[in-house]
């Protein structure tokens, strides 16, 4: 992923003025310390199997107002050579935001969530989605970098299917607010 | 080549049917109380349900809902979802920027929402030969 942004974009700089903490680790974070970079490739146990139902896939795409056939429709699906609905391109996101939980809840990063901004976000498809895959995520750090009193890291999700092929990979970049 | 411009309105329930269908449940994208807390505006539409309704104007663009082989965006600036009936509107468009070696499309994306960006860098390759038509 090409990572070429290095401050935070100025309409988010207003939240720099957040004070939200977790109650009970104000002292974890009285100080800006910068994310350390050696754990980049640092990966995380697999997730558990996420079954791909056929209903989810059809409120995901309600949600996003996507009325294609092949996303509510198994007939249509089939048409295009799916053996159920398919995904829209962004719902590897309910795999891969569950997956980065690892990365976010790790003890050793001790990134303060409150502070945490959505920065960048990339999918590469190998097939779409399809209803009865179990797929599992595979974290990994990719980057970490600490610029401008903040810290951007970037984590990559392989995401595989019951036979280990993959769907896609999904890297998300975390912007991490300094104390500002 | 300009694909047509598609408008998407967003309001507070489709953040809140969102949130559901994706599992995203940042009180940011539903409780005013705390987006202001953390200094917000007010609530915010989740950075992945603009993406989303990108992805939803690029399938439709490509004619194909399974066409999307590789698709990134940045999200510059958040998205203020009023507490009102009509909410707000993202305004989508795109230009064909080249062709890959496979003989993908590249698309450059551009999304608006009150006048402003709120993507930058936002970039879809497709695997199409119906676009546009």
């Amino acid at each position: 992923m090409s990572c070429q942004h290095e401050v935070l974009p100025n309409s988010w700089q207003h939240l720099g003025n957040a004070r939200l903490r977790p109650t009970g680790h104000t002292s974890l974070y009285a100080r800006h310390m910068p994310l350390d970079p050696s754990y980049v490739g640092r990966s995380y146990p697999p997730t558990p199997a996420y079954l791909v139902g056929r209903e989810k896939i059809r409120e995901f795409a309600k949600a996003i107002g996507a009325t294609d056939a092949a996303y509510h429709d198994p007939d249509a699906a089939r048409a295009l050579g799916y053996a159920d609905v398919i995904a829209p391109p962004t719902f590897p996101t309910v795999v891969s935001f569950a997956s980065n939980n690892a990365v976010v809840d790790d003890p050793d990063l001790a990134i303060d969530y409150s502070r945490v901004v959505h920065g960048d976000q990339r999918f590469q498809y190998t097939r779409p989605i399809v209803a009865g895959d179990e797929l599992v995520g595979r974290q990994t750090i990719q980057e970490i970098i600490s610029r401008g009193g903040h810290d951007f890291i970037t984590t990559r999700t392989d995401i595989t299917d019951a036979s280990g092929a993959s769907v896609a990979i999904a890297w998300s970049k975390l912007v991490i607010r300094g104390e500002g | 080549m300009d694909l047509p411009t598609k408008k998407y309105p967003v309001t507070r329930a489709d953040l809140v049917r969102y949130a559901g269908a994706s599992g995203d449940f940042n009180p940011i994208h539903w409780n005013e109380r705390f987006a202001t807390k953390v200094g917000l505006p007010g609530v915010i539409a989740h950075g992945m349900l603009t993406m989303a309704l990108v992805g939803r104007a690029v399938t439709e663009w490509a004619g194909a809902p399974d066409a999307v082989v590789d698709f990134s965006v940045r999200f510059s600036r958040p998205v203020p979802v009023p507490d009102d009936e009509s909410g707000t509107e993202i305004e989508v468009s795109a230009q064909v920027k080249s062709t890959t070696d496979e003989g993908h499309t590249v698309l450059a994306i551009t999304a608006v929402c009150g006048g402003e960006k709120v993507l930058s860098q936002a970039r879809a390759t497709v695997r199409t030969s119906r676009l546009g038509k």
